[in-house]
């Protein structure tokens, strides 16, 4: 047992690639046993999901709309990854941010678009990052577990946005719990407007210029991660601790850093969902996209072209779920709840189930090549 | 007179609320106090909800519903069990997963069994636990105070509520007086000394597990075949988080669990006789208020302002036996 816990020898591809994909595989298999138990045909039934997810170019917009939404979240776990927290709150810090760009909207819908959207963005995040950083601060000034904090704050979110759409923001003379509709000041462009705008026509889909936003957010996801000083500190208590305080880090700042930055980028999926989509604020819009961030993340190993990738996968079988149930009355999105609670549970808490034996059978073989 | 009413009303509410809460904050308490934490209380009770409600329609039984609630139940600590004691996987993480799986699992199979849209077919009372009435319940009712307090508060409850209020004793004694408690109350702390004494860590969390599934077994059948009569989708509603919050607010302990799980339906069972109450000098208290504050009270006791709350010292950590 030569080197025992350090760094593995094995080939960067196994590690990135080989590993990641047997544990999906392993997730697809007991998903696919499911539903031949339940008496549907496994492979028809990935065939329809994935025609229902990119066979036709509204079914594209609709899964790059959720795939924005997993860039998100699928950031936001892993920037708290990075620095060593688990960041449950992603669906109460997307719930703010969504109040964040909810208010600007209401507020300043009238004011030209060009202005509004930027404040919106800022808005969505700054309330994202605030939901998440009184965890972050408790956790490291005060010493309360991060996960039960922000477990707790998606309880405190759910609550304070029913409170606030059900009393305070309400349309009046409505009995469904909204506010009424923005201003187009506060609409950012679908995306098929904006090719409309220059003559091309691609199919209507919710799919809108938050995408632009996660794009960049990918990009400087990787800079701050891998290539500032903060991104380096967050990294180095996420590694160890006492060996970061050596090395002059304060952990508590990285860790108040990095929940703020992970709370910020939840709270986008606010900006997908309120003035890219529904323009107006409603109840439970974050439809569980904080909790898929756990699985993303974890698929993509907590590096932003593992997070696209991922993503995109989670995208496809949100989109080819629901279209899926439309020929296959048994087989709802509910299906794809399950893959997610099995891509999560192997490819994060069974993750030391192969990952050991894989990458030492190729460690061995490198070796024995060099030999 | 009519206080006397209200007031007998909330507590057996509380007392109603207040079951699969207890049953599932002590399950939660079997598996930290032997170091692993369990955020997958509710994923267990909402499998064992489900697992109830399909056995009790499918055999008529209330027992063999529960007794399936129990095995799925089971069957889920297992996996949790596998994941984080025998391959030291991220606790957090796995009970994250389960939760997660059996809230899709639920409405697939109850969709592909029974074609009802995510939910279970309505259980025949025949086959659920119906309110136990107490020798001269109904006749005590009209005497004024203690005639109401023995026929709505002592008897009328369904056989889980007793269950779990019997539970509790026999949980405190076993964590504390039996050696299987002493050991589970050491492997949560200190496992290496657990593992000097010859005792196998795995071995005695693999078992807090089970009695973990148990009770969360029991919490889960009490939701959908006792309180309700049958499987709707997340029909547990956080109640395996609010049991988490509980049992840290009773830092661990179990009087103090079973007060803070009793504090927390209260605040429930006022909630539903408040709404747009209007109480003199304090207005009209919102709802959503009321139901935030167990989990406000958590997050300041945890943070230290409201007393303080100190895990199990072993909680989260995977043992790794010296080499």
């Amino acid at each position: 047992m030569k080197g025992f816990g350090g760094p593995t020898q094995a080939p960067a591809w196994v590690t990135h690639g080989l590993v990641p994909l047997i544990n999906l595989g392993l997730a697809l298999l007991i998903a696919g046993i499911i539903i031949a138990l339940i008496g549907e045909n496994p492979f028809e039934a990935l065939r329809l999901l994935v025609l229902g997810a990119v066979g036709y170019p509204e079914a594209i917009g609709y899964t790059l709309y959720y795939t924005t939404n997993f860039v998100f979240t699928g950031l936001a776990v892993a920037i708290a990854f990075h620095c060593g927290l688990f960041n449950i709150g992603g669906e109460g810090q997307a719930y703010l941010g969504g109040l964040g760009a909810g208010l600007i909207g209401l507020y300043l819908g009238h004011w030209p678009a060009p202005v509004v959207i930027p404040l919106a963005i800022a808005c969505a995040m700054a309330f994202g990052a605030f939901w998440a950083f009184i965890p972050g601060w408790l956790q490291a000034k005060r010493g309360s577990h991060i996960v039960i904090t922000t477990i707790m704050f998606n309880f405190l979110a759910a609550a304070l946005m029913t409170y606030l759409l059900v009393e305070v923001f309400i349309k009046p003379g409505q009995q469904a719990a909204e506010s009424r509709t923005f201003e187009a000041g506060a609409w950012l462009p679908f995306v098929h407007d904006v090719f409309a705008a220059f003559g091309a026509n691609i199919g209507r889909s919710s799919l809108n210029l938050s995408i632009v936003v996660a794009a960049v957010c990918l990009v400087l996801f990787w800079f701050f991660v891998w290539r500032t000083r903060w991104g380096y500190e967050i990294r180095a208590v996420g590694h160890n601790e006492s060996a970061a305080v050596y090395g002059g880090i304060a952990p508590d700042r990285a860790i108040m850093l990095a929940m703020a930055i992970s709370g910020g980028l939840a709270g986008l999926v606010g900006v997908n969902e309120i003035i890219g989509v529904h323009h107006r604020l409603l109840l439970e819009f974050t439809a569980g996209y904080g909790f898929v961030g756990i699985a993303v993340a974890l698929m993509g190993r907590n590096h932003p072209v593992g997070i696209l990738l991922a993503a995109l996968l989670f995208g496809v079988l949100y989109q080819g779920g629901s279209e899926l149930a439309f020929d296959m009355p048994n087989v709802t999105r509910d299906m794809v709840v399950v893959l997610q609670g099995l891509v999560i549970l192997f490819s994060g808490a069974l993750e030391h189930m192969f990952r050991g034996r894989i990458e030492r059978l190729f460690a061995r073989r490198a070796r024995a090549a060099v030999a | 007179m009519e206080a006397v009413t209200w007031i007998v009303l909330v507590i057996d509410a509380t007392l109603r609320v207040s079951t699969p809460l207890i049953l599932a904050a002590f399950a939660g308490m079997f598996a930290e106090r032997s170091g692993v934490v369990d955020i997958g209380l509710e994923g267990k009770m909402l499998g064992a909800a489900f697992a109830a409600a399909a056995a009790a329609f499918a055999t008529g039984s209330a027992w063999l519903g529960l007794l399936a609630g129990i095995g799925a139940s089971v069957g889920l600590a297992m996996i949790h069990a596998f994941a984080c004691v025998t391959h030291r996987g991220d606790q957090v993480v796995s009970g994250m997963a389960l939760n997660i799986l059996v809230a899709g699992l639920g409405p697939v199979l109850s969709l592909a069994w029974f074609g009802q849209g995510g939910h279970t077919p309505i259980v025949a009372d025949a086959a659920r636990f119906r309110p136990i009435h107490f020798p001269f319940a109904e006749r005590m009712s009209d005497v004024p105070f203690i005639g109401q307090i023995y026929s709505e508060i002592v008897s009328g409850h369904n056989l889980i509520v007793y269950i779990a209020l019997g539970m509790v004793p026999l949980a405190a004694w076993f964590i504390y007086k039996t050696r299987f408690g002493l050991r589970l109350r050491a492997v949560g702390e200190a496992p290496e000394a657990v593992d000097t004494a010859g005792i196998s860590v795995a071995g005695m969390r693999y078992r807090a597990m089970i009695v973990c599934g148990i009770l969360c077994g029991i919490a889960g059948t009490s939701i959908s075949i006792a309180q309700n009569a049958l499987f709707v989708r997340d029909m547990t509603a956080g109640m395996g988080y609010l049991a988490l919050a509980a049992l840290i607010f009773g830092k661990w302990r179990p009087v103090p669990t079973l007060f803070a799980c009793f504090l927390f339906a209260f605040a429930d069972a006022v909630q539903a006789r408040l709404q747009g109450v209007d109480i003199p000098g304090v207005g009209v208290i919102p709802v959503q208020a009321i139901q935030a504050l167990p989990y406000l009270l958590t997050v300041l006791l945890l943070a230290g302002f409201v007393g303080r709350a100190v895990p199990p010292k072993a909680s989260g950590v995977p043992y790794v036996k010296e080499r």
